[in-house]
């Protein structure tokens, strides 16, 4: 218009309105205190590494590779070493691999694959998921009737075999559940697309929907195996050795059948020592143990971007 | 399988009589489908269809949303088969034999009528792979690449795809993936193609080529469409099944009912059904 309007101009008004509240108190302490969460569960984390690398370090400075070699003893601070917990928790990760890998994905595949939604089976989805929650002590006990007394034949008792085996039951419901949860996240589209070309469901299963889930399966699976590398409960019932272990000139294959420790065994053994020379070693030993369960972290989010960018 | 006449029956005129709903439409039947009803559990999606599909023509199902389309579709190839709770009464046949009989595997019946979904779905492989898969899994013998060419070319895909075979198919364009789709349908040599809304995600460009193709396609193929939108139905078919929803108000619930089945420019211009031409003229749904 030609007349000038008289008062404020509207885009001075709209652009007051648009300036919004005064400063949003609440919101701000709302995010204060996620950060201070967050924070604090980093800080004790830090904390913790710190007083363990405080502790451990001069160890590995003053003795180096020859602890990493030595063998596990309770009397002589100064010859003790984790050579044979590295091995021993080695040797038990292969057999909870070989088991609860295949295993758990198997049974994983046939709950979200081709078990029908009845209430049967409902109760098996349920109740796995319980199974998870059960305390590792438990899993102790329960390896030690079954692979240490009943099939004490098979494992030849208190052996590597009878603790991986233990591990394996540990962490299988572990692995089932991960692994249903990556294939459920596999969209229907897919599978609906493989049928519609005249697929088999195991056709479907194997080139599309397993290849699509394998990601989230292997993450799972090794999540769950480091998880296994800490285990140090069920280990002490199904006798892993506190003291000392003899060691000869064994096979690979012999050993599994022979008397084992395991790192966090070493750990706990050597905590509950009087000797105040053991604490350095035990501090070391933890480093050993951390950078075992994060190496394998490592691999299973390697394992992830590399599957991921396949496609 | 039978073998395919190919005496163009879109050309053929015949007089439909006394225009009733569940006319016959020209040209050999491919599916027969007699009162047919599906359940999903408790609840009945359709029920008592009737209608008859011919050879070498686009039949479209139209029909507000909830009226069934999709479930009708999806009986034609048995796939509401993997729907746990489904259930089928009545009768499907194809060329005659029946598709619901106890020693039909659902695997046959769909390798030899194919699927386009409504939602581009890749495999998330290469392009070659996605077309390969089909006739991988049938046991093709012969020439894997030439399969791959003619079927990308066919479904007027092969010029813009043809130096990024290996590349994956999840990197193409929503009308190429879908393009991509009725290629690797085409690939296992089907006799009826299926499609559920194909071009309901695409772009009004991409949606045109979409249709073009299947004027193509359907001189070598029997096609069903389901679509929501009634210029595609008008513009592509040769035949059009009007479905509209019944409210159950029990159960509050919808059953699907097959309200007009005749040539598609007679349901567009002077449909018997005062409720199909609510619908086509857009006072309703």
């Amino acid at each position: 218009m030609a007349i000038a309007a008289k008062g404020p101009r509207t885009s001075d008004v709209v652009a007051q309105q648009l300036r919004g509240r005064s400063t949003d108190v609440k919101g701000i302490i709302f995010q204060a205190a996620l950060l201070f969460a967050l924070l604090l569960s980093l800080l004790i984390l830090l904390v913790l590494i710190a007083d363990v690398a405080r502790g451990g370090l001069g160890v590995f400075q003053e003795r180096g590779g020859e602890f990493l070699r030595g063998r596990l003893t309770v009397v002589s601070p100064t010859t003790a070493g984790v050579g044979q917990g590295i091995v021993g928790s080695l040797l038990l990760l292969i057999f909870v691999v070989l088991m609860a890998f295949p295993v758990g994905v198997a049974a994983a595949i046939y709950l979200e694959e081709y078990a029908s939604d009845t209430r049967f089976n409902r109760f098996i989805d349920v109740n796995i998921r319980n199974l998870a929650g059960v305390p590792s002590i438990v899993y102790g006990l329960l390896g030690l009737v079954i692979f240490v007394q009943v099939l004490a034949p098979l494992t030849g008792g208190k052996t590597v075999m009878a603790g991986g085996l233990t591990l394996a039951i540990l962490v299988l419901p572990i692995v089932i559940i991960t692994s249903m949860e990556a294939l459920r996240a596999v969209p229907d589209s897919i599978r609906e697309a493989g049928f519609g070309v005249g697929a088999t469901r195991w056709e479907v299963i194997r080139s599309h929907v397993l290849p699509a889930a394998a990601p989230g399966i292997l993450t799972g699976t090794v999540l769950s195996i480091s998880r296994a590398i800490g285990e140090t409960a069920p280990l002490l019932v199904v006798g892993a050795t506190t003291g000392l272990l003899a060691t000869g000139g064994r096979g690979f294959f012999e050993s599994f059948r022979e008397g084992y420790t395991a790192l966090p065994v070493v750990v706990f053994r050597w905590t509950s020592l009087p000797n105040e020379d053991f604490r350095a070693l035990t501090s070391a030993a933890i480093i050993v143990l951390l950078i075992m369960t994060l190496s394998a972290n490592a691999i299973a989010i390697i394992l992830r971007n590399r599957y991921e960018r396949k496609w | 399988m039978e073998t395919v006449t190919t005496d163009s029956p879109r050309n053929v005129h015949i007089d439909m009589g006394a225009r009733k709903p569940n006319a016959r439409p020209s040209g050999e039947p491919v599916f027969e489908v007699a009162d047919l009803a599906v359940y999903y559990g408790p609840f009945r999606a359709i029920r008592d269809v009737s209608m008859s599909i011919a050879q070498h023509q686009i039949t479209a199902l139209i029909g507000p949303s909830g009226c069934g389309k999709t479930t009708m579709l999806r009986c034609f190839n048995r796939m509401n088969d993997l729907i746990e709770t489904a259930r089928v009464e009545g009768s499907v046949r194809y060329h005659g034999a029946d598709l619901y009989d106890k020693r039909v595997d659902p695997v046959e019946v769909r390798r030899r009528i194919g699927m386009v979904f409504q939602k581009p779905n890749p495999f998330p492989k290469s392009i070659y792979d996605n077309i390969a898969f089909g006739p991988k899994v049938a046991g093709f013998k012969g020439d894997l690449d030439d399969v791959v060419e003619e079927s990308l070319q066919k479904a007027a895909l092969w010029d813009e795809v043809r130096n990024r075979l290996k590349e994956s198919a999840m990197g193409l364009s929503g009308g190429q993936q879908q393009r991509l789709c009725i290629a690797r349908c085409i690939a296992v040599r089907p006799d009826v193609i299926l499609m559920d809304e194909p071009c309901s995600a695409l772009d009004p460009i991409a949606t045109g080529r979409i249709e073009d193709l299947m004027q193509n396609l359907k001189d070598e193929f029997t096609i069903v469409v389901v679509t929501h939108n009634m210029q595609q139905a008008a513009r592509v078919s040769d035949m059009t099944a009007f479905f509209t929803a019944e409210v159950n108000e029990e159960q509050d619930r919808r059953t699907g009912v097959l309200v007009e089945y005749d040539k598609t420019e007679q349901m567009f211009t002077n449909p018997s059904d005062e409720r199909t031409e609510n619908y086509v003229t857009g006072r309703f749904g």
